[in-house]
Formats: structure tokens, sequence, C-alpha cells
């Protein structure tokens, strides 16, 4: 079915203003991961030097940083699911299909309103990270946000599988946290996956968590992105795979 | 009042859709034609809703055919969607949308020139409202703006489910006359209400349906005759020879009385005359009288055999 862009771009902007009008959904995903920086790169010691860390741990340069990227997409993909839940029980969706509006369009609408969220979230932590905790290396900012877009685009489409299947909007969180939370669980980011038996390995690397982890703590650490074009293939194609199924899954009522 | 004489702008034919094994509904065929009202009546899972949808394109029948304005709604489903109007039974909107931003938004969304949302607004009682979110509506607010939504893009065909639930009888008559505005500009209208009285107020045409099938189509008023002839008189005297003098109506059923006050049940359109021409005829004097006609509820209650609210 083809994406048209008619109405795209009102929806997308009527979707961010109505987001924002909930006082603590907004507040809930931008401020916490934020305030979580804070607290956790004050906590963690920073003397870990570059060279003896092989993977882009939790006590590595950028562990903090990447972790609460990873909290950021995360809490995305969770409010992504719990809207779609909301919209299909209260007949939202049903309504918004009756109109010229092609489903794509509807969905593509919210993950723009949660790409939005992530880069301005991101960008307010980077703000008071400046001020309060410098990461001490000149880090590439810019290529950081964009990699982290790239990761939370990928994740959000298991999103949509996940919002697939969720019986009532009731359950949509906590079915949502039990998938994701295994993921970064696995990702590399608490434990080398070198450090995992072999079967677990296996799965750590069936899961899109574990590249936008390498590709997030790479570009962190200052590697080119042509290094970490496997990561950002493997994260179109767990995109692509949960398109196609949730496309064939998804229900609208 | 166009009835029967229009181009057909909806046909159906033969369609079925089940749940489970529950048959929703179960072999409708249909036309409605361009410039009428059509109603569907029948009591609550009757297979109305399931019916529309299925028209309207949102949901899929397990066989049969339907076209609606020479569009197959399922392949054809986003053209479809330029060219009518759709309020559904149940719906929401997200709940901190303002009832302006609904509007601006549904007119953004057709090619095709949209009505005026603010006048939109304004007939349907809801121009102070404009700045509300959609959660602090009250329910007969709400549907009214779902009505505005089906309206903006000035569809061919408008398809209304249960369009006055929740409103106060005020409302419903307002409520009405837009949609015989709508009527009389030319487009069709395809509705579902439980409410007999809607349906015969307002549809040109009615089809009862029960247990997802259709049992009679046609207008409220050959409906009734056809399929409920007899009447009835009520009126009051003091005459005391009247009972005797009563009893010589032909087509007479029968009598039933409270002291001065008598009902008198007969069949055929003349009974009333025949009821009067025996009080003429006898100088019987009354100070009451009036006649009883039978409504579309009569004859649901005789077409299904229970009554539609049971
Ligand atoms: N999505 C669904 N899944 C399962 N059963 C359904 C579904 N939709 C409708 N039904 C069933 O199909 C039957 C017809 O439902 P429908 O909504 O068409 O009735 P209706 O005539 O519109 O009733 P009402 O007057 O209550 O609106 C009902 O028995 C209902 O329980
Ligand atoms: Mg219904």
């Amino acid at each position: 079915m083809p994406l048209s862009t008619r109405g795209l771009f009102a929806l997308t902007w009527l979707e961010t203003k109505i987001f924002l009008r909930e006082p603590l959904g907004a507040i809930g995903s931008m401020v916490v991961p934020v305030l979580a920086f804070l607290v956790l790169g004050r906590a963690l010691p920073r003397t870990v030097p570059l060279t003896a860390t092989p993977y882009a741990g939790l006590l590595a340069p950028g562990g903090v940083p990447v972790l609460v990227s990873i909290l950021i997409a995360n809490s995305a993909v969770l409010s992504l699911v719990a809207i779609i839940s909301i919209y299909r029980e209260g007949g939202i969706l049903k309504r918004l299909r009756a109109t010229p509006l092609r489903p794509p369009t509807i969905l593509t609408a919210h993950v723009l309103v949660k790409l939005l969220l992530t880069a301005v979230t991101m960008a307010l932590m980077t703000l008071v990270g400046r001020r309060y905790f410098s990461p001490g290396v000149d880090v590439p900012v810019i290529s950081f946000a964009i990699a982290l877009l790239i990761g939370t685009w990928s994740i959000l489409s298991i999103g949509f599988v996940i919002a697939s299947i969720v019986p009532t909007a009731r359950f949509a969180q906590p079915i949502g946290a039990f998938i994701l939370y295994p993921m970064i669980g696995l990702s590399g980011l608490f434990a080398p996956l070198s450090a995992f038996p072999p079967a677990l390995r296996t799965v750590a690397r069936l899961l899109p968590m574990t590249y936008v982890v390498s590709l997030l703590g790479g570009i962190w650490r200052g590697e080119g992105w042509l290094a970490h074009l496997g990561d950002i293939g493997a994260l179109v194609v767990a995109f692509v795979v949960c398109t196609a199924l949730s496309s064939r899954v998804f229900r609208w009522e | 009042m166009a009835a029967t004489c229009g181009r057909s702008v909806i046909h159906v034919e033969h369609i079925r859709k089940s749940y489970g094994t529950l048959r929703a509904v179960d072999e409708i065929s249909l036309d409605v034609y361009e410039g009428e009202i059509f109603g569907l009546i029948g009591p609550n899972g009757a297979g109305k809703t399931t019916t529309m949808e299925c028209v309207e394109g949102i949901r899929t029948p397990d066989s049969g055919t339907i076209t609606v304005l020479g569009l197959d709604p399922f392949r054809d489903v986003y053209q479809l969607q330029e060219r009518i109007g759709v309020q559904l039974q149940q719906a929401q909107l997200q709940k901190r949308i303002k009832v302006w931003e609904a509007v601006h938004l549904w007119a953004s969304l057709y090619k095709r020139k949209t009505a005026s949302g603010e006048q939109l607004l304004e007939q349907l009682g809801l121009a102070d409202k404009r700045d509300a979110w959609f959660m602090t509506l009250s329910g007969g607010q709400k549907q009214r703006l779902f009505i505005a939504l089906a309206l903006i893009n000035d569809p061919e065909v408008v398809f209304l489910d249960e369009l006055t639930t929740g409103l106060d009888p005020q409302a419903r008559r307002a409520i009405w006359d837009l949609v015989r505005g709508i009527r009389d500009r030319g487009k069709t209208v395809f509705m579902t209400t439980h409410l007999m009285e809607e349906a015969e107020r307002l549809c040109d045409r009615v089809a009862i349906i029960e247990r997802g099938r259709i049992i009679d189509v046609d207008t409220p008023e050959r409906l009734v005759v056809k399929n409920c002839p007899q009447r009835t008189v009520v009126l009051a005297t003091d005459d005391s020879g009247a009972a005797e003098a009563f009893g010589r109506i032909p087509r007479l059923d029968s009598v039933t009385r409270a002291d001065a006050r008598f009902m008198l049940h007969g069949s055929g359109e003349e009974f009333v005359t025949d009821v009067i021409q025996c009080l003429s005829d006898n100088h019987v004097r009354v100070t009451d009288f009036r006649t009883v006609l039978p409504t579309l509820e009569d004859v649901f209650l005789k077409l299904t055999g229970h009554s539609i609210r049971e």
C-alpha cells in the first residue's frame, strides 16, 4: 500500500500537540531519561581508560549516555505501543480509517512524533550533560543523535508488532516492557557478548537492540559510520521484517 | 421525495458476514436510490452496523457483492472515502484534540472542496465549543461533532449509524432537519436507528432487519398499510344508545369500554369513515374523538413477534 503524504504532516503536528497536552506522558518520557543521565553520570566512575574496555559496557566511556539513549528509545517505543492500543480500543483508529487517510500514513505520523520526541530529549540531555557532566572527550553529538534516531526508528517497528498483539490497552505497557527490557539486558551493554553462553549469544545477535548499542557506543567513541555499516544494515533488516510482520497481523479494532 | 425513482447509488447483493459461528449478516440484498433517506431498523445485534460497515468499506463481507457510487468498497476504498461521509456508531477521537482541530484535520484529508467547518459547527450548535477538548464534550456534543466530520467533505452519500443516540429531543429535531437538508440538496442518506419515530419521520424507505436478514423494505406508510390494517377510534359519549349503535358498524372487530369512554377497533381504511357515519346517523353526541393509527412500532411487532426494545 503506498504511503500518501496527504494529511501526514497535519496529523503528525496534531499528534505532537496532543501528546504535549498530557503533562505526565510528556514529562515521563523526556525528563526521566535526562534525570537518569545526571544521577548515573555522577554515581559511576569515569576513570576507566578507553583502551581497557573492548566493548561498549556501562563503565566504558559513553556507557552512561548509551544506556540513557537506549532508555529514551525504549520509552518512545512503550509510548507508541500504549498510544496505538488506546487508539484501537477507543475506536480512534477505526474512525481515522473511515477517511481517505491510508493506514500507513496514520502509523507513520506516530513514528514521526516519537522520533521528534527522541530528538528533543536527546537535545535536552546534551544541554544538561554539557553543563553538569562533561563527557571529557569530544563527542560527535550530531552523529550520535542521528545514530539514536536510526536505532529508535528501527525498534519502533518492534513497537508495532507488540501493538498488534496486545489484547487491551491495559496490558500494553507491561507486555511492551516484558519484551523490551530483556532485549536491553542482552544487548551487550551490561556484559560483553563474548561473555555469554553460545545460545544466548545467538539470541543477542538476532535482537536489534544489540546493534543499537553497538552503533551508539561506536559513534560515541568517535568511530566512523563505515565501521558500523553492519549495525545499520541489521537495523534496516529488523525494520523491514517487523514492518512486514505487523502489516500482516495489525488489528485496527 | 425520490423514493424508488432515482438511480441506485448503493447496491448490495447477497452479502454474508459471520463472526465465528455467529451469522451477523445472512444474505442481505438491498438498493438505496439517489436522493433518498434510507433507514435500516432492527433490534440490538440485528446486523445493522455490520451491514453498514461493509458498505462503507471498513469491513469485508465473507461473500456477496457491494457497489457504492459505481465503486467497489473494498478495491476502490480510497476513491470511495473521498465521496462518502461516515458517522460510526461507536467512535472516539483523541482525548485532548480540540473541536476545531478535528474539523480542520478532517477538512485537510480530502482532495475535493470541503464544506466550511466553521459553518458546520455553527449549524450543529458547537460554535462555542470549538476550543474544547474532545474528552470534555458531553455525549450529545460528541455525537454532533461526529456528524460534522461526516459532512465535512460535502459527501454524495452520508452514512449515519444511530445518529441521534444520546441526544436530547431538541437536538434530535435539529439533527433531523439537518438530515432532511442533506437530502434536499440531492444527497443520499443511509442510516440506522432503533427509534421507530425517527424512522417514521425521517426515512423515505426503511428496511426491517432481524437476525441478519431483511424482513421487509418499503416506505413507512406502505409498511403500515400493508402489515397493520387495523384502526382504532377512541371517543367519549354519554348517549345510552351508543353501545348498541356501534354494534352495527361494518368491519368492527371489537369494542372496549370504560364508563363513557369507548375504544372501537376495526380494520381497513374505510373504518374511520364508517364510525363517523354511524355517529351522525344515530345523532350520537360525543365529547371526545380521536383516531389511533398503527405505527412502524406495530409493524415491527407484527413482523418480528416482539417489540424492538426487548
Ligand atoms: N467485531 C465483532 N466480533 C464478533 N462479533 C461481532 C462483531 N461485531 C458485531 N458482532 C456481532 O454481530 C451481531 C450483529 O452486530 P451489529 O453491530 O451489526 O448489530 P446492530 O444491528 O448494529 O446492533 P445495535 O442496534 O446494538 O447497534 C451481534 O450479535 C454482535 O455481537
Ligand atoms: Mg449498530
